[in-house]
């Protein structure tokens, strides 16, 4: 028989946690839910569009009865939990029917602070949480020119204000503090919303302390502390929340601001698990979407036995979301005295920028105007990065503006609805806001999988992350507090590389096992990026698995639109021979090649040949020396030079031999992303050393070593690694900086955002200031590069693999 | 006579393709045709499908891409098909004609003649 699952409350948390369920353990339970309110799931943070007309209420429902239905779910609507009896194992409610449990699920939520004042009781004075509340003022706005006062700037007071004034009515926001959302913002921002706010006709009244709400059967005004009397049609009390524990205290489960869970999501009755606002986690308690869905996540992994998710708490971010406003904040912004604080103000862009920093971390940051960097600022914050490395320019952001594929327009509040936010697949603002409300999107995976938008170079990431928070509103943050490699494993790159070592794990399978894979052989995004790690721990033993390989590695050529592919042969250095060239010319005219193209990478590509004729033209091309280049790879692309002293009047130093040998002891090597370098025989750059993964830059007395740089999507120029006086030294340098990448970045993040992560302070740290850790890191390099220097194009040519590239069977 | 009823009247014509050996676990091999490219697949646990080779996005050979599980993530732009029944995997819509494969005695064979219902045939 299946084990009996009650879920009391069916909001968001409570219904998460079973569809999260549902998806690992479809079969398991029997379950049953019992909801206060008279509709199915709704998503709450959009009520703020709903009273400001932007939305319907259908539009908003997350899970309709018919869900309930087709998951055979027993849905009591309408119904209170009015008693839990927890030896019997049996939930009540106040029309007498019962459930029985083996486990049971409290989601009992939040509820409005309602304060203690004379007429809090009249009719016309309202809070705002639910459906009926949205209702309620509705129908106050129908009168004309009514007035509301919204008690409360705060968040969700603001957004109650904003939607009123949508509505029609005339509103008065009450605020006892002297800044709104103190909680968010710091003054001066709070400045800035205010004045924005009202220029668009909302008015206010600040540090003031409301007295009594005036009235006889329905309100008619308020009254302060000082005496003032204004009128009033609806009051809207929006002061805050509180975690509704009636039932837990009721049932005599431990409690204290919340219902206390540990970090599998128990309470202190072990069959009874919580979610959501009403609990207490490691003392804090929650109110913003994000982390109820983590621990929506983590409470079904148990729930389904599987017992390996544990939840260690959110960071959260806030935004709010006013038509035309951008505005973050995260952390701890105030600061005290163990703190800095950057700033940037410009009152004429209106534009705000603190970030709080402690011990070289970012603890808190505020933004007013222009967003775009609050989640850049966030991921900083929540891996503890040290910023000290590029703190100089850290206000300035993440050089968002100097992105390709959108302009330099970067506040999406801001932008109309036809404005592209995605340069690659053609998605308009519009298309992503309709798509996040009509389909229900939370995360940005499920943007990239409706609309295509940031699924392509990722550029638009930023902007599509600014339009989900900004859509879903003030609670919305996508940044779990760890990500996992893919959807098929729970744990991260870096857990994963470290485990595969401790345990000597030599094989996909060993991997996807000893890991608790959930998908039978994984994906797409996964088998690569395990097969690369393999590769990188176990050279000369691990045997690469082809059908691991994106297609463009395993056929040792780049697949092009039309599934032709093309050939780029190896340039050392950049340099070639007119017999090279030749035998570039003749393999073209003879394979019949559409286009011949020169590279950015200093070398010739073909274009437009037919699978079945790749090992024909390479054999053919290796006859004239010439070996893959591997511009398909993740691996080492190019090294280009200049012609350096050997011919330029300014040339400092051998730089094209210098590239040569580069290439010479590096080539072949798979790393986690493309890997470019370059050398410049003078400080004119020529080759462009500073904006390639490594660049060496000669001068009189040596040569500069750069690295982390790279051009593309989203420009980054070198940081300054340091000065070297030997070409040997740059080898050394070379192999040890790739092979510390190769160990350590995450698959399918290149030396940039690598870089930027782990801080070029511990870059030099391992490479410069640890000659002894150098050596070895180089050691292993070389030692790698005897298994990976033999030419897949010649092995090929002379048979390897035929079956890659031949049909099974021709017929007719 | 459409393509159930010859099945089960024995009028498929099976074609003689090669042996389950010959394709790559977790991989495809192509079968050429005057009207166009099949795909064959074999999955991990040695189960046979065979699609048009053509994806219903921008027509990328979905034989070059990766299989896991019984599905195939097209090369050109990463859309998962579900090799049993040649649909895009949701959110994505479309699909890639389904051709009729049997093993027998570890040989495969294949139908050259499509299912119905899907039009990327």
């Amino acid at each position: 028989m299946k084990e009996k699952l009650v879920l009391i409350g069916n909001g968001m948390a409570g219904v998460r946690t079973l569809e999260e369920l549902l998806k690992l353990a479809p079969e398991q339970y029997d379950i049953t839910v019992f909801g206060g309110e008279p509709y199915g799931n709704y998503n709450r943070i959009l009520l703020s569009p709903v009273l400001a007309g932007e939305k319907t209420i259908d539009e908003i429902m997350l899970n309709d009865e018919q869900w309930y239905a087709d998951n055979c779910i027993t849905l009591h609507k309408g119904k209170w939990v009015e008693d839990v009896n927890r030896a019997r194992r049996i939930v009540r409610t106040s029309d007498g029917s019962e459930a029985s449990y083996d486990r049971l699920i409290i989601a009992t939520g939040s509820n409005p602070f309602i304060i203690p004042i004379p007429g809090n009781e009249l009719d016309g004075v309202i809070s705002f949480r639910d459906i009926s509340d949205v209702d309620s003022m509705l129908e106050s706005s129908r009168k004309q020119g009514g007035k509301a006062v919204v008690i409360g700037g705060g968040l969700l007071g603001l957004e109650a204000a904003n939607g009123l004034m949508k509505q029609g009515m005339n509103v008065t926001v009450v605020h006892l503090m002297d800044t709104l959302m103190e909680r968010q913002l710091d003054k001066p921002a709070g400045a800035l919303l205010k004045a924005s706010l009202e220029k668009n006709g909302m008015k206010f009244l600040m540090e003031a302390q409301t007295e009594a709400i005036l009235g006889t059967d329905k309100v008619e005004g308020i009254r302060f502390k000082e005496g003032l009397e204004i009128p009033a049609d609806l009051v809207v009390m929006a002061v805050g929340i509180r975690p509704n524990i009636d039932l837990a205290k009721k049932i005599g489960l431990h409690f204290e601001r919340g219902i206390v869970v540990n970090d599998t999501m128990q309470s202190f009755d072990p069959r009874v698990y919580s979610v959501g606002e009403c609990i207490q986690h490691r003392g804090e308690t929650y109110g913003l979407v994000a982390p109820l869905f983590e621990q929506a996540k983590v409470c079904a992994n148990h729930l389904a036995h599987m017992g390996i998710a544990r939840y260690q708490g959110s960071v959260s971010s806030t935004k709010l979301k006013v038509t035309g406003i951008d505005l973050f904040s995260a952390g701890d912004f105030h600061g005290d005295e163990t703190t800095e604080e950057l700033v940037l103000q410009d009152p004429g862009r209106g534009i705000y920028k603190k970030v709080v920093l402690k011990d070289h971390r970012i603890q808190g940051a505020v933004m007013y105007g222009d967003t775009i960097d609050g989640t850049w600022y966030f991921e900083l914050m929540r891996d503890g990065t040290d910023v000290s490395d590029f703190r100089d320019k850290l206000l300035f952001g993440q050089a968002h503006l100097g992105d390709s594929g959108h302009g330099d327009d970067n506040r999406v509040a801001a932008m109309a609805d036809t404005a592209e936010i995605c340069g690659c697949n053609g998605v308009c603002k519009g298309d992503i806001v309709n798509a996040i409300t009509r389909e229900k999107l939370f995360t940005l995976d499920d943007v990239r999988a409706h609309t295509k938008a940031s699924s392509s170079c990722g550029s638009c990431t930023g902007l599509v992350e600014a339009l989900l928070s900004h859509t879903l509103g003030g609670d919305y943050s996508e940044s779990p507090a760890r990500k996992p490699l893919c959807t098929c494993t729970e744990f991260t790159h870096d857990e994963i590389r470290a485990g595969m070592k401790e345990q000597k794990l030599k094989t996909i399978p060993a991997m996807q096992a000893f890991f608790e894979w959930k998908t039978d052989n994984g994906c797409s995004k996964c088998r690569p990026a395990l097969n690369y790690y393999l590769l990188c721990q176990w050279p000369g033993e691990y045997r690469d698995d082809a059908q691991s390989r994106f297609i463009n590695e395993r056929a040792h050529a780049n697949i092009q639109k039309d599934a032709s592919y093309s050939v780029i042969p190896r340039m050392w250095g950049g340099g070639t021979t007119p017999q090279e060239l030749r035998a570039i010319a003749d393999a073209a005219e003879k394979y019949n090649v559409k286009t011949v193209h020169v590279t950015g990478g200093q070398r010739i590509a073909l274009y437009g040949l037919k699978k079945e004729e790749l090992p024909q033209i390479w054999g053919e091309l290796s006859e004239a020396g010439l070996v893959s280049g591997h511009a398909y790879g993740k691996a080492l692309r190019t090294v280009k030079t200049c012609v350096g002293k050997e011919w330029c009047r300014f040339g400092t130093q051998d730089s094209t031999q210098l590239g040569i040998d580069l290439e010479k002891m590096t080539w072949g090597s798979w790393t986690p992303h493309k890997f470019k370098m370059a050398a410049s025989g003078c400080p004119r750059n020529c080759a462009e050393a500073t904006i390639k993964d490594l660049g060496v830059v000669c001068v009189d007395s040596g040569y500069e070593l750069h690295v982390g740089g790279n051009g593309g999507v989203k420009v980054r120029a070198t940081d300054f690694l340091r000065h070297v006086e030997t070409s040997e030294q740059v080898l050394e340098y070379a192999a040890a900086f790739m092979q510390l990448y190769r160990e350590e970045a995450h698959y399918l993040e290149r030396t940039a955002p690598w870089l930027e992560r782990v801080g070029l302070s511990y870059v030099k740290e391992k490479i410069v200031e640890d000659e002894v850790g150098r050596k070895a890191l180089a050691g292993r390099f070389l030692y790698s590069q005897k298994f990976a220097q033999e030419d897949p194009w010649r092995e090929r040519a002379e048979g390897a693999e035929a079956y890659e590239f031949t049909p099974i069977k021709r017929v007719g | 006579m459409n393509q159930a009823e010859k099945f089960m009247t024995g009028q498929v014509e099976w074609v003689q393709i090669c042996s389950v050996e010959d394709i790559p676990k977790l991989g495809a091999r192509v079968v050429r045709t005057a009207e166009g490219d099949i795909a064959v697949f074999r999955t991990a646990d040695d189960e046979i499908f065979a699609l048009r080779d053509k994806c219903p996005h921008k027509g990328g050979p979905l034989s070059q891409g990766i299989v896991s599980g019984r599905r195939v993530a097209c090369p050109l732009h990463d859309w998962k098909i579900d090799l049993n029944s040649g649909d895009a995997v949701a959110p994505d819509e479309g699909c890639a004609a389904r051709f009729p494969v049997q093993v027998e005695g570890g040989v495969i064979q294949l139908s050259l003649t499509p299912e119905e219902g899907c039009p990327n045939k």
